[in-house]
């Protein structure tokens, strides 16, 4: 599933009028690619999401998946936000199986169930199937929003700061959970995230946008080990890369003023 | 241990009440057209006991009616309002309007307009007096549910129909019986209201009325104890309710 972004605009209606948030933007990720999209604050990124997820539809441009025009949400999109947003009267597997009532409704109770414990196993809460919401931690929460995401085995995952709101060690945890997720499942993922660590540490292509409204500003391949290791992030190759994206950022954010 | 406690802890408090009311009538030394006191109601209660578990049973199954049909009301109104941001800004004006009319000066327009029709008339009192709660809390839940909730679900190509009963409806439970509660206690004022200003003969309003006109003060009295327990019963069926559907939402 690669996913073409090709000159896409898009702007908002606000009391203040009509708000461009994206101009001209073009991008493409490969099969199976992990890309992290990353900018100043308020620039668009959420509006990607939504827009590769069918949700909108970009007032100019379209967005491709498998060469295929997107026109409407598919079912084969998984996504995952900083809110967890779990059902709160629903057990943890249950809240896992909610895509799957809505996508596969021909199958079976009990192998929904039993998809979903596999996911649970690979983000280590098999003990927590029964617990409600309230009684997790912000970082399993999350865990399980990501099982949600991927239940109905999506071909592509979009997640939108699902790391963002987590304190730092946790946060690690849950990169490395996202490693594995990733290796086990075939799924193309766009990230959009605030951390530059996480994004190269995560994706294999990361993006930087421009301000308001946003395009492509810079396009950079992080493939400086096969098997990425959180110390990893700490050699010189990759400080040198996340100063090379720290000043990106800086411009980006000099154009918004 | 939990159980007991939720059993005895207000039984106490309502013992501790009676006490305090029969303590200030004696120290005051008010004569029972004054005030009457609690051990005046017994004999009160008892000597009207017929017509207690008659007019007792006619107020009830009135209020429970009309408070069903209040929820029905409240919850289609409520649901429209809630998705509909016409509908919403379009209804609320009348029925904030509505709401604020005292209800004892609706009553003998509807009593004229169905003239005869005792029970019908007092449903639709509770209807009216206890619906909006009911209304208000089901639009606010419904339309203040955050958009990531619907995303989840619309970006697998989700219908209305399918957030609404997975998703909104069951997040709006708690704010739903939280109005309830509200409505419940309402419901008893709207059949009351009915019952003691028209003479239908009906009800413990009608015997109310009898106690005002025949200077029997502590029979007012027991009447308005009596109302007092059925509201305090009908009260704990909706708490029994909430703890099934929306038990998720009660932290222990």
């Amino acid at each position: 599933m690669h996913i073409n972004i090709e000159k896409v605009s898009h702007q908002y209606e606000t009391k203040q009028g009509m708000l461009p948030v994206l101009k001209d933007l073009s991008l493409s990720i490969k099969r199976k690619g992990f890309t992290a999209i990353v900018g100043p604050s308020g620039c668009g990124k959420s509006t990607i999401t939504r827009l590769v997820s069918g949700l909108i539809k970009p007032t100019q441009g379209s967005i491709f998946i498998s060469n295929k025009k997107i026109t409407s949400p598919l079912s084969t999109v998984g996504m995952a936000f900083q809110n967890p947003v779990l059902l709160e009267w629903r057990n943890v597997i249950k809240n896992i199986i909610l895509p799957l009532e809505i996508v596969s409704k021909n199958m079976t109770y009990n192998q929904k169930i039993s998809n979903a414990l596999d996911l649970l196993k690979l983000v280590g809460l098999e003990e927590f199937e029964n617990n409600l919401p309230s009684e997790l931690s912000g970082g399993m929460k999350q865990r399980v929003s990501l099982c949600r995401s991927l239940v109905h085995s999506p071909e592509v995952l979009i997640l939108d700061e699902p790391f963002a709101a987590l304190d730092a060690f946790t946060k690690e945890d849950l990169w490395d959970v996202m490693h594995k997720l990733k290796k086990e499942r075939d799924f193309t993922c766009i990230l959009i995230t605030h951390d530059l660590r996480e994004a190269v540490y995560l994706a294999d292509q990361v993006i930087v946008l421009s301000g308001r409204p946003a395009s492509l500003q810079y396009d950079v391949k992080t493939n400086f080990n096969e098997e990425k290791k959180i110390s990893d992030l700490y050699s010189s190759e990759v400080s040198q890369l996340l100063a090379t994206l720290r000043n990106q950022i800086e411009i980006a954010q000099n154009k918004n003023d | 241990m939990i159980r007991i406690n939720n059993f005895i802890i207000p039984l106490f408090s309502l013992i501790i009440f009676c006490l305090l009311w029969e303590f200030l009538v004696w120290y005051n030394n008010w004569p029972n057209y004054k005030m009457a006191s609690p051990s005046d109601l017994w004999p009160a209660f008892w000597k009207f006991k017929h017509l207690f578990l008659i007019y007792g049973w006619e107020t009830f199954w009135r209020t429970v009616v009309g408070l069903i049909l209040s929820v029905l009301v409240g919850l289609s109104l409520g649901i429209l309002m809630g998705f509909s941001k016409t509908i919403r800004i379009g209804l609320y004006p009348i029925l904030v309007g509505f709401n604020a009319i005292p209800k004892a000066t609706v009553v003998p327009v509807i009593a004229l307009i169905f003239v005869g029709m005792h029970n019908m008339n007092t449903i639709i009192i509770v209807i009216l007096i206890s619906f909006f709660p009911i209304c208000v809390s089901i639009s606010i839940g419904l339309s203040t549910l955050e958009r990531e909730y619907e995303d989840i679900l619309l970006s697998l190509g989700a219908n209305k129909f399918e957030i609404f009963y997975k998703i909104a409806l069951p997040k709006t439970l708690p704010e739903f019986f939280g109005a309830l509660k509200v409505s419940t206690t309402l419901a008893f004022i709207g059949t009351n209201l009915m019952e003691i200003i028209e003479p239908h003969g009906k009800g413990l309003g009608h015997l109310f009325d009898s106690g005002k006109i025949s200077a029997d003060y502590p029979l007012m009295f027991a009447v308005l104890i009596t109302l007092a327990v059925m509201g305090i019963f009908l009260y704990y069926i909706v708490v029994y309710l909430e703890n099934i559907f929306a038990g998720w939402a009660i932290r222990k």
